[in-house]
C-alpha cells in the first residue's frame, strides 16, 4: 500500500476546490465565506505539507511518477504561502473593480493545485497534467477583469502564446519519450545518451517551453503585456507563484532526466541567463508603467536565478532557490506598495504617480526605498545576499564571464530602480493617496520589508533549510 | 570576552538614528533632533578617544578583535583595528559631530531625515575602517552609497539628480568587480578573513587580475584620474555637511583599501602595477591642479584640489617605502581635516550670499576678519605650509617618492607649487581685493557655532603640524610590519 500521507496536501486542496464549487452554487456571487474558506484551506494545506513532507528526504509514489523530496516540499510551501498572501491582500482591489467573485479564490486554488502536481512530478505525463491545470486557471485569471479591454487582451495573448509553448513542450516530451522508451524521469536519465542528435531537439523544445513559462529572454514577449493588462493582484500572482513552480520543474528536468547531457543544455541555460539579465536591465529603463517595469525587472531576476542553475552544481541549485525565495518576498512587498496607491476607488500604476511620495507618505516611501534598493542588490539588504549566493556558486565553477556580465547588468538595473527612488524622493509632490488600507495589506508590507531589511542579521536560517536540497 | 567596543562604535549611530526615526518630525529648525544626533555622535567620539588611549602602539596585531560566526562556515563577522585603521575611525567620529553642528541653514526641510542619513552613514564608515573580513568590508563599503545618494539627491543643489545618479552608478560600477574578486578569493584560498589571508597569501598567478578588480573599485572611490569626474559634481551639488563627509571620510575609504587590501593581499601585483599608479597619480596631481586653477566655483575648486591631494596619497602608498605610506596616512588624515574645513568655510559664505562663484566675492577681509583669518589658515594647510598638518603628509610622501623614483618625485613637487598657486589665488580673489559687491557689506562674521566648528578643525591642523608624533607613533609599527611583510613576500619568490 502506498503512503498516501505524502500527497495529503494535494488531496486536501482538490477536495476543498470541489467543496467550494458546490458551496458556491448555494451562495451568492460575492460571498465572503468562500473567500475566507479558501484562505483557510490554503493555510491547512500549508500545515499539512509542512507536517507530512517537510522531513522526508526522498520518497516516490505511484510507480515512481510522483516524487516527494526536500525540494518539492520547500517549493510547495513557498507556493502556498505566496498564494495565500496574494489572496489575502487582493480583496480591496477586487471590490474596487467589482470583481470580488467566488471564482477568483477557486481559480487561484486550482492553479496552486496544478503547480503542486508540477512540483512533485517525476513523470512527463504527470508534469504535463499539472502544467495544463495551472495554465488554464491562469488564462482565466488574466482576463479576470473582463470588462476591461486590456485585461481581455492580456488573457488572450497569454492563452495563444502559452498554448504554443505547451505545444512545443509536448513535442519535446514526445521526442524524449521516443528515444528513452519511458516517461519516468529516473528511467529517462539512465536511458539517454548524448549520441543521438535528435534528442538534442527534444531537450531544446522542452527548455523553450519552460523558458516561456518563466519568461526568460528570448521567450519573454508575453510578459510585459500580460503583466500590464491583468488585474494587479493577478500580476502579483503571475510574478511569483508560477515562476516558483516552473523553476522547480526546470531544476528537476535539468538535473534528473537530462543530467548526463549537461554539455548539451549548459550553454543554452547560460545564454538564457545572460540574455535575460542584460535585456531585463536595459529594456526596463524606458518604461513608464510600474507593472511593465516590474515585468522587465522580473525577467532580469529570472536571469540571475538561471545563472545559478547553469553551474550544474548543488551549490548553484541551492543559490537559485534562495534567490527565488528572496525574490518572492521582494515582489510581494513591491506589489503591496503598488496596491496602496489608491485614491477614490482608482488605482495608480504609472511611475509618475509616485512623484513626491515621500512628502505625503513617508513610511510607505521608506518601505519602497528599502524594497527598490534590495531589488537593485545593494548591501546590506536581502537582494544583495540573493545575488551574492548566486555569484558565489557561479564563480565556484569559474564561470567568470557569466558573473561579470551579471554584475554589470546589476549596475544598469540599478539605474531604473534609482529612477523610481528619484521620482519618489526628489520630485514635487502630488495629491495624497487614501490611507485606509486593509490590515492584511499593511501587515504583508511591513513584514516583508522588515524581512528584507533585517535579513542580514540571520542569514543562516534560510541557507540551512535550502542546504538540505541535494539533487545531484 | 571583552566589551565589544568596535561593534558599539558601529551600532551606536544606528541606535541614535532609530531613536530619531521614532520621534516626531517638526518643521523648521528641529533642535531636539539635532541634540539627539549630536549627543550620539559626541558619545561615539569619546568612545573612539578611549579606544585610542587604550590602544597598544607597540604591536601591529589587530586589537579589540571581535569574531562571530555570521554565515555558518563561510563568513565571520570580524572587526578589529590596528595602527592604520584607528586613525580613520577617530577622524570619522570627529568629523561627524562637526557636520551635525554645521547643519544650520543649509538644510531647510526634513532635518530629521537628514540627521538619520548622516548617522547611518557614520556607522557604515566606521564599519569600513574596522572590517577584517572582505565580505563585511564590501557590505559596509557599498551600503554607504544609499545614505549618500539620498543626502545628495534630496538636500542637494540644482543639478542634484544628475550628480546623485553619477555618484551612485560610478561607484557601483567600480565595486561590482571587487565583489567578483572577493568571491574568487574565497574559492582560491577558502577564506575571506583578512588576517588569515595575510598569513596564507594568494597564489601569484591570480594576483594581477584580483588586484585590478580591487583597483577598479578603489580608483573610482579615491578618485583617480580619469574616473574622477563624479567627484566635482557630487561635491558641488551636495549640501555642505554632505560635501564634508564625502571629502573628509568617503574618499579615505579607498586610500585605506589600497593600504589594507591591495598592498597587503597582492604584494606582487602591487609591485607590478606601481608604474600605472605612479602615472595616474602624477597626471592627477598636475592635471587636476591645472583644472582647479581655472575654476570659478569655489566648491568645484576644492573638489579638484581633493583629487590632486588624493593623487599624492596614492603616489605615497605605492612608493612602498616607510615614509611614503606613513606620509599617505597622515596626508589622508590631514586632508580629511583641511578639506572638511574648506568646505565648511565655503558653506559659511554660501549660507549668507547663496553663491559659490568666486566672482561674487572679493574684499571679505574688511567685512568679516575672523572668517578671513581662519580661511587663510585652512588655505595654507591645504597647500602644505610647514607648521600645518598638510606639510607633514606631503613632505613624507615626497621623501618616499624620491627614494623610489626620482622623476616622479620631481613632477609631483611641481604639483605642490601648483597647489599653492590655485589656493592662494582663490584666497586672494575671495578675501582680498576691492569690495565691489554691495551685498557683501551687510554680511555678518562667524556666529558662535561656526566659530566653534572651524576652531575645532584648526586646532588639530596646527597641533599635528607642529607635533605629529601622536599620529606617527600610532601608525609606525603597523606600517613597518606591513612593509616587512611585503618585502618577505617579494623575497620569498
Amino acid at each position: 500500500m502506498e503512503n498516501l500521507n505524502l500527497i495529503l496536501p494535494e488531496i486536501f486542496i482538490s477536495l476543498s476546490i470541489m467543496f467550494l464549487l458546490i458551496l458556491g452554487v448555494f451562495k451568492n456571487d460575492r460571498s465572503k465565506i468562500i473567500f475566507n474558506l479558501s484562505l483557510f484551506s490554503i493555510l491547512i494545506t500549508t500545515i499539512i505539507t509542512f507536517n507530512e513532507t517537510f522531513s522526508v528526504t526522498r520518497e516516490t509514489l505511484f510507480n515512481e511518477s510522483v516524487v516527494i523530496d526536500s525540494m518539492s516540499s520547500l517549493m510547495k510551501i513557498i507556493t502556498l504561502i505566496g498564494g495565500f498572501l496574494v489572496l489575502v491582500i487582493s480583496s480591496t482591489y477586487l471590490k474596487t473593480f467589482k470583481i470580488y467573485n467566488i471564482e477568483y479564490p477557486v481559480l487561484i486554488l486550482s492553479s496552486i493545485l496544478g503547480m503542486m502536481v508540477m512540483i512533485s512530478s517525476n513523470d512527463l505525463i504527470v508534469f504535463y497534467m499539472g502544467l495544463e491545470l495551472q495554465s488554464l486557471a491562469l488564462y482565466v485569471l488574466a482576463t479576470y477583469n473582463r470588462d476591461l479591454l486590456k485585461s481581455s487582451e492580456a488573457g488572450l495573448k497569454y492563452f495563444v502564446l502559452s498554448a504554443l509553448s505547451s505545444g512545443l513542450l509536448l513535442y519535446g516530451c514526445s521526442l524524449v519519450y521516443g528515444f528513452s522508451g519511458s516517461t519516468n524521469f529516473d528511467i529517462i536519465s539512465n536511458q539517454l545518451n548524448s549520441e543521438e542528435y535528435v534528442l538534442t531537439f527534444g531537450i531544446v523544445f522542452i527548455l523553450v517551453g519552460l523558458a516561456f513559462k518563466i519568461s526568460a529572454v528570448p521567450f519573454h514577449m508575453w510578459a510585459p503585456d500580460v503583466y500590464e493588462g491583468s488585474p494587479t493582484t493577478v500580476t502579483l500572482f503571475f510574478t511569483i507563484v508560477p515562476k516558483v513552480a516552473a523553476l522547480t520543474v526546470l531544476i528537476r528536468f535539468l538535473y534528473v532526466p537530462f543530467l548526463n547531457l549537461i554539455d548539451q543544455w549548459q550553454m543554452i541555460i547560460v545564454f538564457l541567463s545572460i540574455a535575460s539579465m542584460v535585456f531585463g536591465a536595459v529594456a526596463a529603463i524606458g518604461q513608464t508603467n510600474i507593472k511593465r517595469l516590474i515585468a522587465y525587472s522580473s525577467i532580469g531576476h529570472i536571469g540571475y536565478t538561471l545563472a545559478g542553475l547553469a553551474t550544474a552544481s548543488n551549490e548553484g541549485i541551492q543559490s537559485s532557490i534562495i534567490y527565488i525565495s528572496i525574490y518572492v518576498v521582494m515582489n510581494l512587498a513591491l506589489f503591496s506598495c503598488l496596491l496602496m496607491l489608491r485614491r477614490k476607488d482608482q488605482y495608480y500604476e504609472n511611475i509618475d504617480d509616485l512623484s513626491g511620495l515621500s512628502k505625503n507618505h513617508p513610511l510607505l516611501s521608506l518601505c519602497l526605498l528599502v524594497i527598490l534598493f534590495s531589488l537593485a542588490g545593494i548591501p546590506p539588504l536581502a537582494g544583495f545576499f540573493a545575488k551574492f549566493y548566486v555569484f558565489k556558486a557561479v564563480l565556484e565553477q569559474s564561470m567568470y564571464f557569466l558573473a561579470i556580465v551579471g554584475l554589470l547588468s546589476t549596475v544598469v538595473a540599478a539605474f531604473y530602480y534609482l529612477r523610481i527612488i528619484k521620482i519618489m524622493y526628489f520630485d514635487k509632490e502630488k495629491d495624497k493617496y487614501d490611507n485606509d488600507h486593509s490590515l492584511w495589506l499593511k501587515l504583508s508590507l511591513t513584514v516583508s520589508t522588515i524581512l528584507i531589511l533585517l535579513y542580514f542579521i540571520f542569514p543562516s536560517q534560510l541557507i540551512e533549510v535550502v542546504s538540505r536540497i541535494n539533487i545531484i | 570576552m571583552n566589551f565589544p567596543i568596535l561593534s558599539s562604535l558601529i551600532l551606536l549611530p544606528i541606535v541614535g538614528a532609530l531613536f530619531l526615526f521614532f520621534t516626531k518630525d517638526k518643521e523648521g529648525n528641529n533642535l531636539t533632533a539635532k541634540y539627539v544626533a549630536l549627543f550620539t555622535t559626541v558619545v561615539n567620539f569619546l568612545i573612539s578617544i578611549y579606544l585610542w588611549i587604550s590602544f597598544d602602539q607597540s604591536t601591529s596585531t589587530f586589537q579589540f578583535v571581535e569574531d562571530r560566526t555570521w554565515i555558518e562556515g563561510f563568513i565571520n563577522y570580524k572587526v578589529g583595528v590596528d595602527g592604520i585603521s584607528i586613525l580613520f575611525i577617530i577622524l570619522t567620529t570627529f568629523i561627524t559631530p562637526l557636520c551635525i553642528i554645521s547643519v544650520n541653514n543649509s538644510v531647510k526641510n526634513r532635518l530629521r531625515d537628514f540627521l538619520i542619513a548622516i548617522l547611518i552613514m557614520e556607522s557604515f564608515m566606521i564599519g569600513v575602517f574596522c572590517a577584517l573580513d572582505l565580505v563585511v568590508f564590501y557590505l559596509f563599503f557599498e551600503a554607504g552609497l544609499i545614505p549618500m545618494f539620498l543626502i545628495i539627491g534630496i538636500w542637494g543643489g540644482a543639478r542634484r539628480v544628475y550628480s546623485a545618479f553619477k555618484f551612485f552608478l560610478y561607484t557601483l560600477l567600480g565595486s561590482v568587480l571587487m565583489l567578483v574578486a572577493i568571491i574568487s578569493i574565497y574559492w582560491i584560498t577558502g577564506t575571506t578573513d583578512v588576517v588569515q589571508l595575510y598569513e596564507i597569501g594568494i597564489d601569484v598567478k591570480y594576483q594581477n587580475l584580483l588586484w585590478l578588480a580591487f583597483f577598479s573599485s578603489f580608483a573610482v572611490k579615491t578618485p583617480m584620474w580619469p574616473v574622477h569626474t563624479w567627484l566635482p559634481d557630487a561635491h558641488v551639488e551636495a549640501p555642505t555637511a554632505g560635501s564634508v563627509l564625502l571629502a573628509a571620510i568617503l574618499l579615505k575609504m579607498a586610500g585605506y583599501g589600497f593600504i589594507r587590501f591591495s598592498l597587503g593581499l597582492f604584494p606582487f601585483a602591487s609591485e607590478l602595477f606601481t608604474p600605472l599608479i605612479y602615472t595616474l597619480s602624477v597626471i592627477a596631481i598636475i592635471f587636476t591642479s591645472l583644472i582647479a586653477l581655472m575654476q570659478e566655483d569655489m566648491k568645484k575648486l576644492i573638489a579638484y584640489s581633493s583629487v590632486a591631494h588624493m593623487g599624492f596619497v596614492t603616489l605615497g602608498i605605492f612608493t612602498l617605502q616607510q615614509q611614503g605610506i606613513e606620509g599617505s596616512i597622515i596626508q589622508m588624515i590631514s586632508h580629511g581635516l583641511v578639506s572638511a574645513a574648506l568646505f565648511l568655510t565655503v558653506g559659511v559664505v554660501y549660507d549668507r550670499m547663496h553663491s559659490r562663484l568666486i566672482s561674487t566675492y572679493g574684499g571679505l577681509v574688511s567685512v568679516i576678519p575672523k572668517y578671513s583669518i581662519l580661511f587663510m589658515l585652512f588655505a595654507l594647510a591645504s597647500l602644505g605650509l610647514p607648521g600645518t598638518s598638510g606639510f607633514i603628509g606631503e613632505f613624507l610622501i615626497l621623501m618616499g617618492a624620491f627614494k623610489d623614483n626620482f622623476l616622479v618625485a620631481v613632477i609631483a613637487s611641481i604639483g605642490v607649487i601648483l597647489g599653492a598657486a590655485y589656493m592662494l589665488w582663490l584666497y586672494k580673489r575671495v578675501v582680498f581685493g576691492k569690495l565691489l559687491n554691495e551685498d557683501l557689506k551687510k554680511i555678518l562674521d562667524l556666529n558662535r557655532s561656526e566659530y566653534f566648528i572651524l576652531s575645532c578643525l584648526a586646532a588639530p591642523i596646527l597641533f599635528f603640524g607642529f607635533y605629529p608624533d601622536p599620529l606617527i607613533n600610532t601608525i609606525e609599527v603597523s606600517v613597518t610590519d606591513l612593509i616587512n611583510m611585503h618585502n618577505t613576500n617579494i623575497a620569498s619568490k
